[in-house]
């Protein structure tokens, strides 16, 4: 569906031009805070705007209403520039009670709109979230440009007509902050009135009333002496093409199903639900005509040994998880590197140890990833840094997994699976296709037979006549695949293993510089998510003048072949990461040189002012 | 390896790969592989149409002995990647070997989904009551008071039995048979191949280094006539030398009793006849121990339901007669898309 501007403003309305504004919605759990932000993402992508978002959600699927614990919140950067992450501070925030301001005020810029919902502010609300006194009532808020709207009452009486229910009434009252919020930056509703009419078919009670509820926010913006500015934001310059919003989970999932298309080879997903995987699951669950099975297995284990087996009987075996999910499906990875078998893992990471912060985001699988498995394991990790690098990603896994005949493991993580950005759609024509290569000839076969080049054994599959063989997780022969207990022979296999591994870093991109040029003062290099803020931090430090590189590693396992000389060339190197140091340990072990980490590990992406104050003070020092 | 044959031409050889068997001389083991490769000729099923998947243990080293397709996987997991090779290709016969320690330890819970599920797989259960492989401690089906390494005061654990714990979790086919028996187990493996869903033998068998004579007391040629019930659908379910011993179901104590042909008026007409297809009858004579009871052998419960490999490839084909063979190009541009 092509888009087109926006609707004319009501004339008089005095509005501003904007570059681009962050807003955070926050609000009890069960105040739908989650679909507000992605209506509003949706409706601002449709205008053209570039954006970055950020929902931020209890693990509690239904906290208890008004607790501290219970808030959930989504943040949104849109902008008529290219931005990378969801911004530092809101110049919005949207409180749909005392618990959500609480917890989210400090996010807010001085001088920031903070529209709270005034009818949550009782007493008992009030308790649950720790306040003493109602801050709407004191000078605590003096600081922002405070907006104090009764939004239940006002909602009420705008859904009325329809007889809903007094609780079903109250449940329309984000879309009338939506409402509002369209009208304060000037944003059409019809995407979602249309988005309505589909969800709650089956109920054109609900679809009035919500509509109705979106109506009256957006002219109680019109028609109250609203003293704060309304704004536009107009539509980024991207490069031409088609676009789509697109969240990481989604993407990693469509890159699979590419994948399965690119390669003729159907894919068979072995999956247990976890957080904040299970997303995965579901949306490949939906596809079961695009080349794809979905198994929902009695745990992790059996997810994975689900995708082995069928990796082993020719499909490519695919099983998505998040971390303590990984740490049960060790023993199964490690037996897919003993039997070469080609085989994806996705660990959307979370943090940890153990249960951790399931809804959180963290990079603290890496040294899992790498190193995780009992005996010498070698295999390939590759880490996405974008929601649309996801879909290449997930198409690259596959592709190394098949022609290397090796597990691969895929780090994304929570911030990465949930966030969402405009997503240029690749041209399906021009995406590589994946050469798949099933041994068929008897003559002179072992299973163990190799590639000269890539060391990648055969792939002889079950049902093929004149290749019948056992294998397993036993050491094997190199000459025959037999089992072997031989000395030297281990001491080959385990070589060869390894070196196979290693030489994947021939078929890979050499590592770029996403901004700044080679040998310079300092290179900030990180991995996966941390992309967006990276760059945003770098950027800024060189307009201020500062020689500061950026690079974003994707292939952890092996590194490209010029990562080490590319390091060489920097007086300094920083690598930040949401972890207490994972990959810097990995670069010291493997080029000795003296990086240095900045760690992080608080269940929150970074945001680009700390990087920026990191970077300067180490220059400017 | 392996030849190009015909499926009427089939013989064991063609069965039997060229690896050294390597389980202790007299080990249950070697009567099972004998039995099944003299039986598999007879299904008509190429050896490269045929996968053999096994866990760890004794018996899992079975697939290296098959000239088949093998997968020799991790401890506990061969039902999961059984039941991955058979969705990924159903039409491959997938068998799989597993024991009691394997099967019902480190992975009952593999095993309990597996039957609830129900793909087209047939597993065999070697049960020696021991774990042979680590060299002698006892294992989920070890009785009550087992002194091995591990126990040296005796084992505390309440034994599981495999039967029941099968027909609790929902299996459509269940049997039981011993290792030394050929003629038997052959009838039941027949019976297992032709069943479609997954199945469940249970194959009671001797470790003669850690737990010798174990099923003796039911098994021994003296007195297995007295101490095994042959169960055969549709006949009554008499038991004995003479076939003179019976089951009836007693109503008050809500149990099977035996009651002897010839005493007290009872006639052959009064014995409970075997039927394969009841659930109820099938959990009263898994749970038949010696003393109490003769050993029930043959098939206990039968019963077909969709497979779970059929649902997949099934709810597949829907998928693609409802919306066509999935598109990329389509998926990408579908719903909300804008164009610079
Ligand atoms: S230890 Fe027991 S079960 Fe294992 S091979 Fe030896 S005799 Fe057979």
């Amino acid at each position: 569906m092509a888009q087109s501007a926006a609707p004319q403003p009501p004339t008089g309305a005095k509005i501003k031009t904007l570059n681009g504004a962050v807003v955070r919605f926050a609000g009890d759990s069960g105040d739908g805070m989650q679909i507000t932000g992605s209506q509003f993402t949706s409706t601002s992508a449709l205008l053209g705007n570039d954006l970055t978002t950020f929902p931020d959600f209890p693990a509690e699927i239904r906290a208890p209403a008004g607790t501290l614990y219970g808030v959930s919140a989504f943040q949104i950067n849109f902008s008529s520039d290219a931005v990378f992450t969801p911004g530092d501070a809101p110049d919005v925030l949207v409180a749909m009670n005392p618990a959500g301001l609480k917890t989210n005020l400090s996010h807010l810029k001085t001088g920031g709109l903070l529209i709270v919902n005034a009818d949550a502010f009782s007493k008992a609300n009030l308790k649950k979230a720790s306040y003493d006194e109602n801050p709407l009532e004191d000078d605590s808020l003096n600081a922002y440009h405070l907006l104090s709207v009764d939004i239940g009452k006002q909602t009420q009486a705008a859904v009325k007509e329809t007889g809903l229910t007094s609780k079903e009434a109250g449940r329309c009252k984000n879309f009338w902050t939506l409402g509002l919020m369209y009208w304060i930056y000037s944003r059409p509703r019809e995407a979602t009135i249309k988005w309505l009419e589909a969800k709650f078919a089956k109920r054109p009670d609900i679809v009035k009333a919500n509509i109705l509820a979106l109506n009256a926010g957006h002219a109680y913006g019109e028609t109250i002496e609203f003293s704060h500015e309304r704004y536009e934001v107009p539509s980024a310059k991207h490069s031409p093409g088609t676009y789509r919003n697109i969240s990481g989970n989604q993407a990693i999932a469509w890159g699979f199903l590419a994948a399965a298309e690119l390669s003729g080879t159907e894919i068979v997903l072995g999956s247990y639900p976890i957080t904040p995987a299970s997303d995965v699951l579901h949306e490949l669950a939906k596809y079961k005509h695009h080349g794809i099975t979905t198994m929902q297995a009695e745990d992790e284990i059996a997810a994975v040994c689900t995708a082995i087996g069928a990796s082993y009987a020719g499909k490519i075996g695919l099983t998505t998880t998040s971390g303590p999910g990984l740490a049960l499906k060790t023993e199964g990875i490690g037996l897919a590197v003993c039997t070469e078998l080609p085989l994806v893992v996705l660990d959307v990471q979370r943090a940890g140890p153990s249960t951790g912060l399931p809804t959180k985001t963290e990079q603290s699988d890496l040294l899992q990833a790498m190193y995780g498995r009992n005996g010498e394991s070698p295999l390939p990790v590759i880490a996405a840094y974008s929601p649309g690098d996801c879909f290449h990603s997930a198409i690259e896994a596959v592709r190394i997994a098949t022609k290397y005949m090796t597990p691969v493991i895929l780090l994304t993580d929570g911030y990465l699976g949930n966030g969402a950005e405009p997503w240029r759609i690749p041209d399906v024509d021009y995406l590589p296709k994946i050469e798949v290569k099933k041994h068929t000839d008897p003559e002179g076969f072992h299973p163990w037979l190799r590639d000269e080049e890539t060391l990648a054994r055969v792939w002889p599959i079950p049902g093929t006549p004149g290749t019948t063989h056992r294998i397993g997780g036993l050491e094997k022969d190199y000459n025959s695949g037999n089992i072997s207990y031989d000395a030297a022979n281990h001491q080959r296999m385990s070589d060869v293993r390894a070196a196979k591994v290693a030489g994947i870093a021939k078929d890979i991109p050499a590592q770029s510089l996403e901004l700044g040029k080679e040998n310079g003062m300092l290179l900030v290099l990180g991995w996966g998510s941390t992309f967006g803020a990276i760059r945003e931090a770098v950027s800024r430090c060189r307009e201020r003048g500062l020689d500061v590189a950026h690079a974003q590693l994707k292939y952890i396992n092996p590194f490209p072949e010029n990562l080490q000389s590319l390091l060489a060339g920097f007086d300094r190197v920083l690598v930040p990461e949401m972890n207490m140091g994972q990959l810097v340990k990995v670069l010291r072990s493997q080029f000795m040189m003296p990086i240095e980490s900045y760690a992080k590990i608080e269940g929150q992406p970074f945001k680009i002012a700390e990087l920026e104050t990191r970077i300067r003070g180490l220059m400017e020092s | 390896m392996s030849k190009l044959i015909s499926a009427d031409k089939l013989t064991r050889a063609d069965f039997t790969s060229d690896q050294e068997v390597r389980w202790c001389p007299g080990c249950g083991d070697y009567a099972i592989l004998a039995t099944v490769q003299r039986l598999m000729p007879e299904f008509g099923v190429l050896p490269h149409q045929m996968v053999w998947v096994s866990g760890i243990g004794c018996s899992s080293r079975f697939p290296y002995y098959m000239d088949t397709y093998g997968f020799h996987t991790i401890h506990g997991r061969a039902p999961a990647f059984a039941t991955g090779i058979k969705i990924a290709n159903p039409h491959l016969a997938v068998w799989m070997v597993t024991g009691d320690g394997d099967g019902l330890s480190i992975g009952g819970n593999h095993l309990m989904h597996f039957l609830r599920r129900n793909p087209n797989v047939n597993a065999l259960l070697f049960n020696n009551e021991i774990y042979g492989l680590t060299k002698g401690q006892y294992s989920p089906t070890s009785e009550v008071g087992k002194v091995t390494k591990s126990t040296p005061l005796g084992s505390p654990d309440h034994p599981l039995q495999p039967v029941p714990f099968a027909l609790g979790a929902g299996a459509g086919f269940v049997a039981r048979t011993v290792a030394t028996e050929a003629k038997h187990q052959m009838m039941v493996l027949r019976r297992a191949n032709e069943h479609k869903g997954a199945t469940l033998t249970e194959i009671f068998q001797n470790c003669n280094v850690f737990n010798d004579g174990a099923f003796d007391k039911f098994t021994a040629r003296d007195v297995k006539a007295d101490r095994q019930l042959l169960l055969e659908h549709g006949q009554p379910m008499l038991f004995g030398k003479d076939r003179t011993q019976g089951l009836v179901f007693d109503i008050k104590s809500f149990a099977l009793s035996i009651v002897k042909v010839g005493e007290n008026g009872v006639t052959e007409d009064d014995i409970l006849v075997h039927d394969e297809h009841n659930l109820n009858l099938a959990h009263l004579l898994a749970r038949m121990q010696y003393p109490a009871y003769p050993v029930a052998l043959g098939v206990i419960y039968s019963e077909e339901r969709p497979t779970y490999d059929d649902v997949l490839t099934e709810q597949g084909a829907t998928a693609v007669k409802k919306f066509g063979r999935g598109s990329l190009k389509e998926l990408l541009h579908s719903g909300d898309t804008w164009t610079v």
